[in-house]
């Protein structure tokens, strides 16, 4: 397929970082290649500003095939770009037109403070996965395919919610800034295989608790997350999240040891 | 269990259960009222037999103040923390599908008018002018006199329907939240759950703003 040419204005939000205020910059991209990706188009911004002596704009990004949840950033107040179930790494410029006019802004939320023009810090994120975003197995010789018997539909399921790259784009397009996509899908992802399943409790607790203590929103359901999520992550998850929690929030038991007892 | 409030998810079983409260006597409520339709004496009986039982009665109006209580206070303190929790907010606006719906982005502000109209509506009614009428040789509050009279006024009617049109909005969101919020959602449903929220509140606002319509236009053919 050969593409054509095409100018685009883009108005990016430039910060050198949290202490100083940003502002909105204008910049055109000419010529740019139907073909190109959003972020090679930036990438000839750029080039172009650094042959300038100017400061390049900062944008995370890494493996460029949309996977590993590094790159993300709102176009015209959409996460990832006006395409579903795709990164900004993968959407291409043939989804725009000539003359096209795009806002650029980081992922806003409390919980991701900004580090410069369009990176933020994800780390949030991180902290919620090491709260419980693991299960805890003997090392050893690998055991037998098949030993444990999964259902299909569980192993469907907990596969769809493992897709999940941590872009947080559920985050940037709440208007809550609720993480609870992210987390439930974690949450999911684990909880519904048998391996998973022994800690679920504590996992739900626990997770929830950091989600909430690293102040992100809550839920209130408005599908903005699932919409923008580049791996199409359920409001299921949300929902199973919600009956785990509730659950281990009421059937808690207190750790004991043989001996306890009077 | 204290932990379990405090959270996020605690507290929206809290806003989802107080919630389910007042949509299913919204309800109820709309039903029951569906008599001033049929006959004045009707409608005067009907309220006569639920203010007689005392036990209902009373029953009722503890489990709806209490649950509009806790939905107004659980709604200041999730709406205040998730205006923290976004921070800044995008110079540009969300289209499709990313964005929230009506519905679902102005919760707290039709929830708010929906407030300010459950107050109103019990000022001008349950707390109004007190007429008596003899239905069957029972002497009972003539309320259907004092609905005719209301509902004479066209900006009372304007301001009904607008509170009724927005308590609609209010549960098109909220049904569908409530399955969200409780854990209930299951893919095979999802889209059911969806149209039953719709089709509910349908339902429900129709039904209530059928009511001041059919006294303003019978009253307006009678003069
Ligand atoms: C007849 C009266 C009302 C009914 C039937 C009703 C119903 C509901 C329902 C079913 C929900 C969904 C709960 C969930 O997500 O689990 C909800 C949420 C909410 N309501 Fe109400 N409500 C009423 C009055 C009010 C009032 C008076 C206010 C405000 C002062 C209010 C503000 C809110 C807010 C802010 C939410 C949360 C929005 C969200 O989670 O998406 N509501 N309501
Ligand atoms: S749930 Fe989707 S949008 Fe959220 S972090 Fe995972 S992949 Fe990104
Ligand atoms: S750069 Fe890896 S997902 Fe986009």
């Amino acid at each position: 397929m050969s593409g054509k040419n095409i100018n685009i204005t883009l108005k990016v939000w430039r910060q050198k970082n949290q202490r100083e205020a940003g502002a909105f910059k204008e910049y055109v991209a000419k010529n740019v290649s139907t073909d190109a990706s959003f972020l090679e188009m930036l990438d000839a911004v750029n080039e172009e500003l650094i042959s300038k002596g100017d400061d390049p704009i900062a944008f995370d990004h890494d493996c460029r095939e949309g996977i590993c949840g590094s790159c993300g950033f709102m176009i015209n107040g959409n996460a990832h770009g006006p395409l579903k179930s795709t990164t900004v790494c993968q959407l291409h410029m043939r989804n725009f037109n000539d003359g096209d006019f795009l806002t650029l802004e980081p992922w806003r939320a409390q919980a991701f403070p900004l580090i410069k023009d369009l990176t933020v810090d994800r780390s949030a994120l991180d902290r919620i996965i090491r709260s419980g975003g693991y299960i805890s197995v003997n090392t050893g010789n690998a055991p037998d395919g098949n030993a444990i018997m999964i259902p299909k539909t569980a192993a469907d399921e907990a596969f769809n919610a493992a897709t999940c790259i941590g872009c947080g784009a559920c985050v940037a397009s709440c208007k809550n800034a609720s993480a609870a996509l992210f987390t439930s899908a974690k949450i999911s992802h684990l909880g519904l295989l048998p391996q998973g399943a022994v800690e679920g409790e504590k996992r739900a607790l626990n997770m929830v608790g950091q989600m909430d203590k690293e102040g992100f929103g809550a839920c209130t359901s408005t599908g903005s997350c699932s919409a923008s999520c580049p791996k199409d992550i359920s409001l299921v998850n949300i929902a199973r999240m919600n009956r785990d929690y509730m659950k281990a929030s009421f059937s808690k038991k207190p750790e004991t040891h043989a001996g306890d007892g009077a | 269990m204290v932990s379990f409030i405090q959270s996020t998810v605690g507290k929206k079983y809290l806003m989802g259960l107080s919630g389910l409260v007042w949509a299913g006597f919204v309800f109820g409520h709309m039903a029951g009222n569906m008599t001033i339709l049929i006959s004045p004496d009707l409608y005067n009986a009907y309220g006569h037999a639920i203010v007689s039982n005392k036990i209902l009665l009373y029953g009722t109006e503890i489990a709806l103040v209490s649950a509009l209580v806790a939905h107004v206070i659980l709604a200041i303190l999730l709406t205040k923390q998730n205006r923290e929790s976004r921070g800044t907010r995008y110079a540009a606006k969300p289209n499709g599908e990313k964005a929230a719906s009506f519905a679902s982005e102005w919760m707290a502000i039709h929830g708010s008018i929906v407030l300010v109209f459950i107050i109103s509506h019990l000022v001008t009614f349950k707390y109004g002018p007190v007429y008596e009428t003899t239905v069957n040789g029972v002497v009972m509050r003539d309320l259907a006199r004092l609905i005719y009279e209301v509902f004479s006024n066209p900006g009372a009617v304007g301001w009904y329907l607008v509170s009724l049109v927005l308590l609609g909005f209010h549960l098109t969101h909220g049904v569908r939240s409530i399955f969200q919020s409780f854990g209930l959602l299951h893919p095979a449903y999802q889209p059911a759950i969806k149209k039953a929220g719709v089709v509910y509140s349908i339902v429900v606002a129709g039904g209530f703003i059928s009511q001041p319509l059919f006294v303003f236009l019978t009253r307006a053919v009678a003069a």
